[in-house]
């Protein structure tokens, strides 16, 4: 076992960023334009590097699977996003927002990071408005901030219940104008299948061409992932039905450690399934929080309708159980709380497998019209897709995966294990720990693309101006595209009897029922071996129908699955070996008497990154966290 | 509930297509409009046939990935919302429903139900931003905007960019996107600085991807899932005359 070096700067912590900065080496204008940078993704983490490295002068090719780089699954993001600007004088600053962050995410993030990403908020928000992305404001015209779960400060800036999207066009117009400029060349309907390695650094990508099925090579001085979470290995989740883990799990095959795979969050406000035929889960938004209170009823199995069972028998339990907290307790608190509820009978709803949140009091304090300029869309919403409305009867909400804190394991500079290849966004792993807080996904995508990526991909790069692309025609690229072509002829050749679907759902409901809300070494073990036997199945008997080079929808399921199937297995692998409790990662053995997670530091205190092997169980590295700049104290939201 | 769906298929974008029967028994009020075709892609599946091609995917409302004509109106019958907010609820036992692509010569088929709507990119490409830096911008609250422009410039913004207001217009016509992106910018003091050459360039884009003209029959107001406003179309052309006439 190796111990990781994270490559974290020397010096205190509100120093190490400008300290990076004043000495990483810099490649100049001139030499920028003869180096070519692949970015996957288009999303806020890889639109923004995209963007960004095109503003430098680099050629930058831009992959996304949709048909369009708007599109990215970071437009789904409805609450906000967080800065320490301080605007309401609420005694916020950049050191409250990463010890927020810190605290949130139960200590088993890297300090280094965290802070950077706060610190990185500030400007983060100038950048957007100059975009012209349209922040709610004051009637003075200054711009306003709602709270969000997990933190006492108002410092979170929104757009409605639509940040994600308008942050995602203003990054998408920054692509536009580089477009033109002719500094990135945009590649949408193509999928990363495999990335190309030569000597232990990354020199290109393949890709399909999901409209032709032409199987493509991709060569440059360095590659830049921005792929998003893995959730949607849940099948039921919050993400969009394209989401997948393909371009992180390959580039782990190919020597990529990933970090801390089981650390899933779990998010308490989604609405819940209503039948077999579901396909995903919608979040409502966890600023309804704010103003919305969950409750269910007292006795269990009680199913009067919400208006009929009077306060008297209805349990807040959150308030009842965080009181200083109350609704507003961390995203896995939240959802825990909920789940037990759940379990003990006290779910309401068709299928008993949901709570309330009600916003009768919020409604008869603030008056309907301000809670409909707060949620109105996210009502609207409700009601399209319930039929209930929700100004008049409470919202069934139930907890649903919604965001992956562990992802490919990356040092201060986002460059992961193999040289010249970067993770940014939710596909790395490094700033939220166990859990992370609500609005700090979008700042962290947008950070790393925005601001730390093209500081620190220059500091590689400048020593690599002279080396010419990799020739597309050298052996890695062959084997890699052979590799790709076999997969994809080997899954059309099985025409068994069960869908791609069949597949997906089954592990999903897996990987939910064993490496979930909460975990056990039964469950995990249990749950290796079904994956084990599912991904057997799936090798003698999926069913895709349709060819190879055409557009093939049940194709691209299937590619993406196989990976999930393999990933599915680490999950569980890593949550097994995690002999504690933090965050979104509850272990049934590790808790305290009242039922709180217990966690180890002493033998804990680390990230674990895996490395693959083509044979046998993948290797556990670690990287010890340690803490300099704050007191690791156990997690209290009462 | 039971379903009687014509659907319809085309192999590629020169091959004719046509529409083709389905029939679904095991439909459920409670489904979206897309797990209800995921149901009937999973028959075909059984049957060894190929699936049909339709373009998805965050399923709530907000990529603007789906978009197909049902009945003949893009998105189905519910007012703003997208197809896959369309819930089967809104149809009854035994119905036939049309399925079809959207339809305009700037957005060619691909296959199926799947269009290819890259004109839209290409039309913001060509001026639909605001030329700053990513590090260069001003302390946020330097430049104060009132809550009525930024919730105008929001009304515009919130576009998803399906494409349905262009199945819906007689002409084809991109007017209600275009002007989306036109009236969002230019009604923040950020994106004034570049109103006169954005609009000229992006409606000159517009027409040499093939749209055609509005004549202001609203239907695509009518169609939107986010219920962007015709009034935009008013204000684009607006600017655009300004801008031509050099005021």
């Amino acid at each position: 076992m190796t111990m990781l070096d994270a490559k974290i700067p020397n010096g205190p912590i509100e120093k190490k960023w400008s300290e990076y900065q004043a000495t990483c080496s810099l490649v100049n204008a001139a030499n920028r334009k003869r180096m070519t940078v692949i970015v996957i993704g288009s999303g806020l983490a890889g639109g923004g590097a995209a963007a960004a490295l095109g503003e430098l002068g680099y050629h930058v090719k831009l992959f996304c699977f949709h048909d369009s780089t708007r599109r990215a699954h970071s437009v789904a993001a409805q609450g906000g996003v967080n800065a320490a600007k301080n605007y309401q004088n609420d005694g916020d600053n950049v050191y409250r927002m990463f010890y927020d962050a810190i605290k949130g995410g139960d200590y088993r993030s890297r300090e280094a990071n965290v802070y950077r990403m706060a610190e990185l908020s500030v400007r983060l928000i100038d950048t957007c408005v100059a975009q012209g992305v349209p922040f709610a404001r004051e009637y003075g015209g200054s711009l306003g901030n709602r709270s969000f779960g997990g933190v006492q400060v108002e410092r979170t800036f929104y757009a409605q219940g639509q940040t994600g999207q308008q942050l995602l066009m203003g990054t998408n117009s920054a692509i536009a104008r580089q477009v033109k400029a002719g500094r990135i060349e945009r590649f949408s309907r193509h999928e990363m299948l495999d990335l190309v390695v030569k000597n232990g650094r990354a020199i290109g990508v393949i890709v399909r061409d999901a409209i032709t099925g032409e199987i493509e090579r991709h060569a440059a001085h360095a590659v830049v992932l921005g792929t998003g979470g893995y959730a949607k290995i849940y099948y039921l989740s919050t993400m969009a039905m394209g989401c997948n883990a393909t371009a992180a799990w390959k580039a782990h095959k190919r020597g990529a450690f990933l970090a801390n795979p089981s650390f899933v969050q779990v998010h308490p406000t989604s609405l819940p399934a209503l039948g077999k035929h579901q396909s995903k889960l919608t979040l409502m938004s966890e600023s309804l929080r704010n103003d919305g209170r969950i409750w269910v009823p007292a006795r269990a199995g009680d199913d009067r309708s919400p208006e009929k069972i009077p306060d008297s028998e209805r349990d807040y339990y959150l308030e009842r159980k965080y009181p200083a907290f109350g609704n507003l307790t961390p995203r896995d608190i939240a959802a825990r709380a909920a789940k037990e509820q759940i379990d003990a009978g006290h779910g309401v709803g068709p299928m008993r497998n949901a709570v309330f949140l009600d916003f009768r009091d919020a409604i008869a304090q603030h008056g309907r019209e301000t809670i409909q300029s707060r949620y109105g869309n996210l009502f609207g919403m409700y009601q399209k897709i319930t039929g209930i409305d929700a100004y008049v009867t409470p919202m069934l909400i139930a907890p649903s995966p919604h965001f992956t804190m562990g992802g490919l394991w990356v040092d201060y500079e986002l460059m992961t294990t193999i040289e010249g290849l970067y993770a940014c966004g939710e596909c790395n792993f490094a700033d939220h720990g166990s859990n992370r807080l609500g609005a700090n996904s979008l700042l962290q995508a947008c950070v790393d693309g925005y601001f730390i990526l093209p500081s620190t991909i220059g500091n590689f790069l400048s020593s690599r101006i002279k080396e010419p692309l990799s020739p597309t025609d050298g052996p890695e690229f062959d084997q890699a595209e052979s590799k790709a072509r076999e997969d994809i002829q080997k899954l059309l050749s099985i025409k068994g009897r069960q869908p791609v679907d069949y597949f997906h759902r089954t592990l999903g409901a897996t990987l939910w029922d064993c490496c979930g809300i909460s975990r056990s070494r039964e469950s995990l073990n249990r749950g290796i071996e079904q994956i084990r036997e599912l991904r057997e199945q799936f090798w003698n008997d999926v069913n895709i129908t349709g060819g190879a080079h055409e557009p093939n929808s049940e194709l691209e399921k299937a590619t993406r699955v196989m990976d999930f199937l393999e990933l599915g297995e680490l999950m569980c692998i890593d949550a097994l070996h995690r002999e504690e409790s933090c965050g979104a990662h509850f272990r049934e053995e590790y808790q305290t008497k009242e039922g709180e997670s217990l966690r180890n530091d002493e033998g804990f205190g680390y990230v674990s990154a895996w490395q693959h092997r083509a044979e046998g169980e993948p290797i556990l590295h670690k990287e010890p966290l340690s803490f300099e700049a704050v007191n690791v104290m156990t997690r209290n939201y009462k | 509930m039971e379903l009687n769906l014509r659907i319809w298929r085309q192999d590629g974008p020169d091959t004719p297509g046509q529409l083709v029967d389905y029939h679904l028994d095991n439909a459920d009020p409670g489904m979206s409009f897309l797990e209800m075709l995921d149901a009937v892609n999973e028959q075909l599946i059984n049957n060894g046939e190929r699936v049909i091609e339709f373009d998805h995917d965050c399923r709530e409302g907000i990529c603007g990935s789906c978009g197909m004509v049902i009945n003949g109106r893009p998105h189905g019958p519910a007012q703003g919302s997208s197809t896959c907010q369309l819930h089967m609820r809104s149809f009854q036992n035994g119905d036939q429903i049309t399925i079809e692509p959207f339809r305009a010569s700037a957005f060619p088929i691909i296959r199926d139900l799947k269009v290819d709507r890259s004109a839209f990119d290409r039309i913001i490409d060509s001026g639909g931003y605001i030329s700053t830096n990513i590090a260069a911008a001003p302390e946020a609250n330097s430049i104060l905007i009132s809550k009525d422009e930024a919730s105008h410039a929001f009304d515009a913004a919130a576009c998803i960019g399906c494409g349905a207001c262009v199945a819906s217009c007689k002409n084809a016509s991109a007017a209600l996107f275009t002007s989306a992106k036109v009236t969002h910018l230019v009604n923040l003091p950020q994106g004034k600085v570049e109103r006169s050459t954005r609009v000229v360039q992006m409606v000159n884009q517009m027409d040499t991807e093939g749209f055609g003209a509005c004549s202001f029959t609203e239907a695509c107001e009518a169609v939107c899932p986010q219920q962007i406003s015709v009034n935009h179309i008013a204000q684009m052309n607006w600017e655009y005359n300004r801008a031509k006439l050099g005021i």
